[in-house]
């Protein structure tokens, strides 16, 4: 049976008020409401399978932490699993913001990238 | 004592911004103070995503948000001092300051931005009965814990507060593998962003329990648990909804009030509703040459805002130490009706295109903004919803300003038909 679907848009901060149109096999035919063509991308992805970008601290090796974040989003399925496995791996003290501290983590095709420069301006 | 053209007062996103501005408006002798170990501000531990949409069309999180304004300011070469606390300042521009390095120091400013952000809401001013264990943290010192720091403050969180820190955290901690029990909100609405909601609570099926608070704290060593209770329509808790909800940890988000102890020192008048400075277009205080910009003024919901409103403080700034200032081609003072509940700028002296920041004191659907000069209507916008957490704007032209005959325009929301605009 079709669908109504009501949603919050997350792509920016105004928060539009989505309201989508699901045909028999859950595919997006109509996207309202929508103030940018973003959000009737985040709409239609959001219902078939909903992506999010990862973003944390990963450990820098020899102690503390660094912020970091996916370099594109991943199934929002494994945003827990990703984080279990950044946790696990070091940083290099050393590391320049947007190192790729772990490549295509769990098959996404994302890669966990450094968002602070350990470096320091020099 | 030495003489400098500007002290900015706060390394944050607001006061890089201002130096960076006040800088390329030709001032060279400027003098950057921050009270932390790094510049940047409370963006350093804001790890997750979602700024710099506005200004970089990109969306960034708040170390690299942070990093695009410390390039801009080391790239000038702008002098700035770390870990250096401001003591004082007085109306006559005099500024005392202390670090391991210099000591007590002090500086004549030819201009001063006040750049200090906002603190949180603390336990002490939210009157919570029961013990005081460990386990109870504001939302941005668990965050501070969490994501610099590196330390897990607690397992089973409750969280008291649906302002957007108290949301971050609801995911941080839950993504770092806690349990985040419930988001407790004194009110009927979120004073978070609606996009948190969906993408911190929705997305980890964390209840938000609106209209409930907590009403006693349960734990001798550490926080055991908390007794929540829905509230009735004058937020008193009603006895018979009270449950016990074990936690060891409680967060707080329960608002953020601009730190304004120096502004206050040096006798400049607040605005009792945003608890920041009074201000002109050019944010500029009651006091010449000293101005005020970002989270110090009044709480943002967004960095991109700060950097803007920062931009307006340091040209501003500069043009006053260049004596480019023109006389004040009229003063007009902004009013509100209650359902605005505050205007940012407070009052405007330039007939030039001024916008005008407010928040809207209750969530009001159908509502039509007017802007009055006496009876006289100079502006009106129609708009679906307006809410608290959601700060709107409206921009008053140099054409709309000069022809202002009452020295006074009221910002005012008329609720549209009595079916449309009631009160959610």
């Amino acid at each position: 049976m079709s669908e109504i679907r009501k949603m919050t848009c997350i792509v920016c901060p105004m928060g539009c008020q989505l309201v989508v149109n699901l045909d028999d096999n859950g595919n997006v035919t109509g996207v309202a409401n929508a103030n940018c063509k973003r959000g009737v991308a985040y709409a239609a992805t959001e219902c078939v399978h909903p992506m999010r970008t990862v973003t944390g601290t990963a450990p820098i090796a020899g102690g503390g932490v660094v912020p970091v974040k996916t370099d594109r989003t991943v199934p929002k399925d494994l945003m827990i699993a990703c984080m279990m496995v950044i946790n696990e791996t070091p940083v290099p003290a050393n590391a320049p913001m947007g190192t790729i501290v772990i490549r295509n983590i769990l098959g996404t095709g994302a890669n966990v990238v450094t968002t602070k420069d350990l470096l320091g301006f020099n | 004592m030495t003489s400098v053209d500007l002290v900015i007062i706060g390394g944050g996103s607001a006061g890089m911004s201002a130096a960076v501005a006040a800088y390329d408006a030709g001032l060279r002798n400027i003098l950057l103070l921050e009270r932390g170990n790094a510049l940047g501000g409370i963006l350093l531990q804001c790890v997750h995503n979602g700024f710099g949409l506005h200004r970089f069309k990109e969306e960034l999180t708040g170390p690299e948000y942070a990093y695009r304004y410390e390039k801009q300011v080391r790239e000038r070469g702008i002098p700035f001092k770390l870990e250096t606390t401001v003591l004082d300042i007085t109306a006559d521009r005099v500024v005392t300051a202390i670090n391991s390095e210099d000591g007590i120091f002090t500086v004549q400013a030819g201009a001063i931005i006040l750049a200090m952000g906002c603190r949180e809401r603390p336990k002490g001013a939210l009157n919570i009965a029961g013990t005081r264990p460990a386990g109870i943290f504001t939302a941005g010192t668990a965050q501070k814990y969490i994501n610099i720091d590196g330390y897990m403050p607690g397992n089973e969180v409750v969280i008291l507060g649906s302002g957007d820190i108290g949301l971050i955290m609801a995911r941080r901690m839950t993504m770092e593998g806690a349990k985040v029990k419930a988001v407790c909100e004194l009110m009927p609405y979120s004073g978070g962003l609606a996009r948190n909601i969906e993408q911190c609570l929705h997305d980890f099926n964390i209840p938000l329990m609106l209209s409930h608070t907590v009403v006693e704290i349960h734990g001798r060593e550490r926080v055991t648990g908390v007794t929540v209770a829905k509230v009735d329509e004058r937020r008193r808790p009603i006895p018979e909804t009270r449950q016990y909800i074990a936690c060891d940890t409680l967060l707080l988000s329960c608002g953020l009030i601009p730190e304004n102890e120096l502004t206050r020192s040096a006798g400049i008048p607040l605005d009792r509703i945003t608890n920041g400075a009074q201000v002109d277009q050019n944010r500029q205080t009651a006091i010449p040459g000293i101005f005020a910009c970002g989270n110090v003024l009044h709480v943002h919901d967004l960095v991109d805002y700060v950097s803007e409103e920062a931009e307006i403080a340091g040209r501003a700034a500069a043009a006053f130490v260049q004596g480019k200032n023109t006389a004040p081609a009229c003063e007009i003072a902004l009013r509100t009706d209650g359902k605005v509940r505050y205007t940012v700028p407070q009052r405007i002296t330039a007939e030039e295109d001024v916008r005008v920041y407010f928040r809207v004191a209750d969530v009001y659907r159908g509502v039509t903004i007017t802007v009055r000069d006496g009876e006289q209507m100079i502006f009106s916008k129609k708009k679906g919803k307006v809410a608290p957490g959601e700060m709107e704007s409206v921009t008053l032209t140099a054409a709309q300003l000069s022809k202002v005959k009452s020295g006074c325009l009221e910002f005012s929301l008329c609720l549209d038909e009595a079916k449309g605009g009631e009160s959610a």
